[in-house]
């Protein structure tokens, strides 16, 4: 049970859910391409650039930017561009109540 | 929200009711205003309980397809899109071209009609770039639950070549296994866009007919023994069965295999291993080694193969076939069907 | 596909090779089921010299959740009140009678979650029924329950509930070094747990049984190194703890994590499957948060534990047995047909040694 992967934040966000409190921040984490909302409850110091580690939905560890690429040689040096609206979660096609 | 013609403040307004499927009136209306229109051809045009159709003289390919997707739209593409390609690729890999596909829609009632209507665009638009005519067709409506919103099944047809389908007993040791493009894209898009897991991506399946990409391989005039395009089980499950098929050992290279740093980043987040995800725009061919080179170029040359490349070689016959990964790091490791669903993970 | 620098890992592998040669056969063992799954994965087992044998311990969660557990989360599952929210990597795992995915084919509600977080979220958009979260895993995972647990409570959630389940590792580690059945020479820590245990977590291992930790993590030139200490340290007959994975890893971990499961959990005697009850080995709800356990809200308890005849997982998980040794293993027991939760689990090492090694079909 110990898949964590490396990512970088690319924004803070209110509580991720809108309505209800959390434990700690909540991040939307760049994962070169894909984007999760990561709590930040185990690691409140981090803002946005900050690279970490994320399992199953938390951030676990601070990493060093240079040090991450490093060890996991299939990360890219690359910018993340807008992600286009219609790709972000919550698109239409589900029917009501499904 | 809903565009449609009878959007107003009626209980059922813009949504399919079970009265669609009944064969009456209610039918009638919505195949004259929403499904018709969009396929019009002259195999469909007369309507009748089969379409006629003219039969070239040699052999008839002929598949069938179920598409029960969900959800039913995602990022680059919908179960109508699928339907169409994944029918007319079925053929294609054959060598055959295809002729004329079949479409029973399922609809559940609630769907609204909106989708529907986003569907038979998609539909029409695929069956054009396909160059295939939708002949005949099926609509029913069926309870609420039944259906995932909607299901589609599919029969196509396609006349081949007498050169076709390619011979897989002519498969040698030397062969090259070659691949023709970014792997894992679609499964990956289409389970990002459940919005149960909270992520999104920039990727996008990759669904698309693949005929002109066949034609041209096939045209570069290499010799091509095998075709296949890796859906469910991804390349996997493509290169397990070809194993068993033709009884011989398969190496593959994984630093050779066509990934894009999105599709590597999102399987790790998910915890799926990405040759066994499913492609829906993809083709898998062994061609003759000393025409590997001449049919990767062709590949390469055409849009839909781009990022083509040589993933392996097919090996020796034995007792056992195993299909082996030299990995990145230098080892190796087998490579086996995935054992069915692949459930996101965590560990 | 980009990948490792082939040069690293060469030079690695020559260090490797040069450390193992003159010293005694070794057998270490790695207790983490992701670890197992890379090893294989990359191939780096595949690179082992023929003396440095790697043994998986009881590393995957789900292998060692016992039967009781399983058949307590199938009999919620089967409530029309229940949504079961778990890990996609419990859904297979057979219970006495029954799994998850055969709950669901029945008509029971099975919610295959990333986070725990989404549990919680479950629970607030379906307010008339009850989020059973499979609360499973060792402690890289348990916080993020402890933080769900939390978040139910601030926001007086009455329809969140887990079924506690989660494991602690050095109680573990302990057992198989006092049973003394199998030799281990030395262990490959796991790598995020250790992210939020901290590396000094392994020195009572050190102290008290001579045995060398190394923390690693999980690509393939990290688990290189991380064996090369290894094999160093025992050739050297040193013991002691090397942390490989300081890019995530530090000597005291990760804090804010621990408080929250401190905060949360108290350390209870658990049932591991096939293994017996360990003491302190799982984590039971404090008072104050002792409303959100699944068990005291629907009146039930876990069952027993079972293991299907001639099932030898027991063995397999303190690498007593390696999976091809098992008579069931390929023959009566295969990833499509499996007897026992080893062989289901993506990260059960039957399941791995069946996926990514040399076998023959029907064996």
């Amino acid at each position: 049970m110990c898949l964590a992967v490396p990512g970088k934040i690319v924004e803070m966000l209110d509580d991720g859910d809108g309505d209800a409190p959390a434990v700690g921040p909540v991040a939307a984490v760049d994962f070169q391409g894909s984007r999760v909302d990561v709590s930040l409850a185990m690691a409140p110091e981090a803002g946005v650039g900050q690279w970490v580690l994320v399992h199953a939905g938390f951030a676990i560890a601070l990493l060093d930017e240079d040090e991450a690429r490093e060890t996991w040689e299939y990360l890219e040096a690359s910018g993340v561009g807008e992600m286009p609206e219609q790709l972000k979660a919550g698109s239409s096609g589900d029917i009501g109540g499904q | 929200m809903s565009q449609s013609p009878d959007s107003d403040n009626k209980p059922n307004a813009g949504k399919v009711v079970l009265a669609h499927g009944g064969g009456g009136e209610l039918t009638r209306q919505l195949l004259a205003e929403r499904i018709i229109p969009k396929l019009v051809n002259d195999l469909l045009a007369p309507l009748a309980d089969s379409a006629v159709i003219d039969a070239p003289p040699g052999k008839i390919c002929m598949t069938t397809d179920a598409f029960v997707v969900q959800p039913l739209e995602f990022a680059g593409g919908d179960i109508g899109r699928l339907a169409v390609c994944g029918t007319v690729n079925d053929l294609v890999v054959m060598g055959a071209k295809p002729l004329a596909l079949s479409l029973a829609l399922v609809l559940e009632e609630g769907l609204d009609l909106d989708v529907l209507d986003r569907v038979m665009d998609s539909i029409a638009d695929s069956a054009k770039q396909a160059g295939v005519k939708i002949a005949t067709g099926d609509t029913k409506v069926v309870e609420r639950h039944s259906a995932g919103g909607m299901t589609i099944t599919t029969a196509g047809i396609g006349t081949l070549p007498a050169s076709m389908p390619p011979d897989a007993k002519t498969i040698a040791a030397g062969d090259a296994v070659i691949v023709s493009g970014l792997l894992a894209e679609h499964g990956l898009a289409v389970m990002i866009a459940r919005k149960s897991l909270g992520i999104s991506s920039t990727l996008a399946s990759d669904v698309a007919p693949l005929g002109g990409l066949v034609d041209a391989m096939i045209a570069s005039g290499g010799r091509v023994k095998f075709m296949r395009d890796p859906t469910r089980g991804g390349l996997a499950g493509l290169l397990a069965d070809l194993s068993e098929q033709t009884g011989r050992n398969i190496e593959i290279d994984e630093r050779a295999l066509p990934l894009s740093p999105a599709a590597r980043h999102a399987s790790e987040l998910l915890g799926l291993d990405p040759l066994t995800v499913a492609n829906e725009g993809k083709v898998v061919a062994v061609v003759a080694a000393e025409d590997a080179e001449k049919v990767l170029a062709a590949c390469q040359a055409h849009p839909l193969g781009r990022d083509a490349a040589i993933a392996g070689r097919i090996g020796e016959t034995n007792d056992w076939p195993l299909v082996e990964l030299l990995t990145a790091a230098g080892g190796r490791r087998i490579v086996q069907r995935p054992y069915g669903e692949e459930l996101p993970r965590i560990c | 596909m980009a990948g490792p620098d082939r040069q690293k890992i060469q030079q690695l592998l020559a260090d490797l090779a040069d450390a193992a040669d003159g010293a005694p056969d070794m057998a270490l063992m790695e207790i983490c089921g992701t670890h197992t799954v890379s090893l294989f994965r990359s191939g780096v087992k595949s690179l082992m010299p023929t003396n440095v044998r790697l043994i998986s311990g009881p590393g995957c969660p789900v292998c060692v959740t016992s039967c009781g557990y399983l058949d307590t989360a199938c009999e919620l599952a089967s409530r029309k009140d229940v949504i079961v929210a778990t890990y996609g990597d419990m859904v297979r795992v057979p219970g006495r009678t029954d799994s998850l995915e055969a709950a669901r084919g029945r008509g029971a509600s099975v919610e295959v979650i990333y986070s725990a977080r989404d549990a919680v979220k479950l629970a607030r958009e379906n307010p008339s029924r009850n989020v059973v979260f499979l609360a499973v895993g060792f402690e890289t995972t348990t916080p993020a329950t402890a933080a769900a647990v939390l978040e139910a409570d601030a926001a007086g959630l009455e329809n969140f509930f887990i079924l506690p389940g989660h494991k602690i590792l050095l109680p573990a580690m302990e057992m198989l070094l006092s049973a003394g059945d199998v030799p281990i020479d030395g262990f490959l820590c796991p790598g995020h747990v250790s992210v939020i245990l901290g590396a000094a977590a392994y020195e009572p291992i050190v102290r008290n049984h001579h045995r060398p930790c190394v923390v690693v993590g999980f690509e393939p030139a990290n688990m290189l190194d991380g064996i090369l200490r290894l094999i160093r340290q025992v050739a050297a007959d040193e013991a002691k703890v090397e942390n490989a994975y300081g890019v995530a890893v530090s000597e005291g971990g990760n804090e804010p994590a621990r408080r929250m499961i401190e905060q949360v959990f108290i350390p209870a005697a658990t049932e591991w499957r096939a293994m017996g009850s360990i003491p302190d080995s799982g984590l039971a709800l404090r008072e104050p948060y002792a409303r959100f356990d699944a068990r005291a809200k629907f009146g039930v308890e876990f069952g027993p534990d079972y293991e299907p005849p001639g099932c030898r997982c027991g063995e397999v998980i303190q690498g007593k047995l390696e999976p091809d040794r098992c008579p069931l293993f390929g023959v009566k027991c295969t990833p499509t047909d499996p007897v026992g939760p080893c062989m289901v689990s993506s990260e059960g090492t039957c399941a791995a040694w069946y996926k990514y090694n040399r076998h023959r079909p029907g064996r």
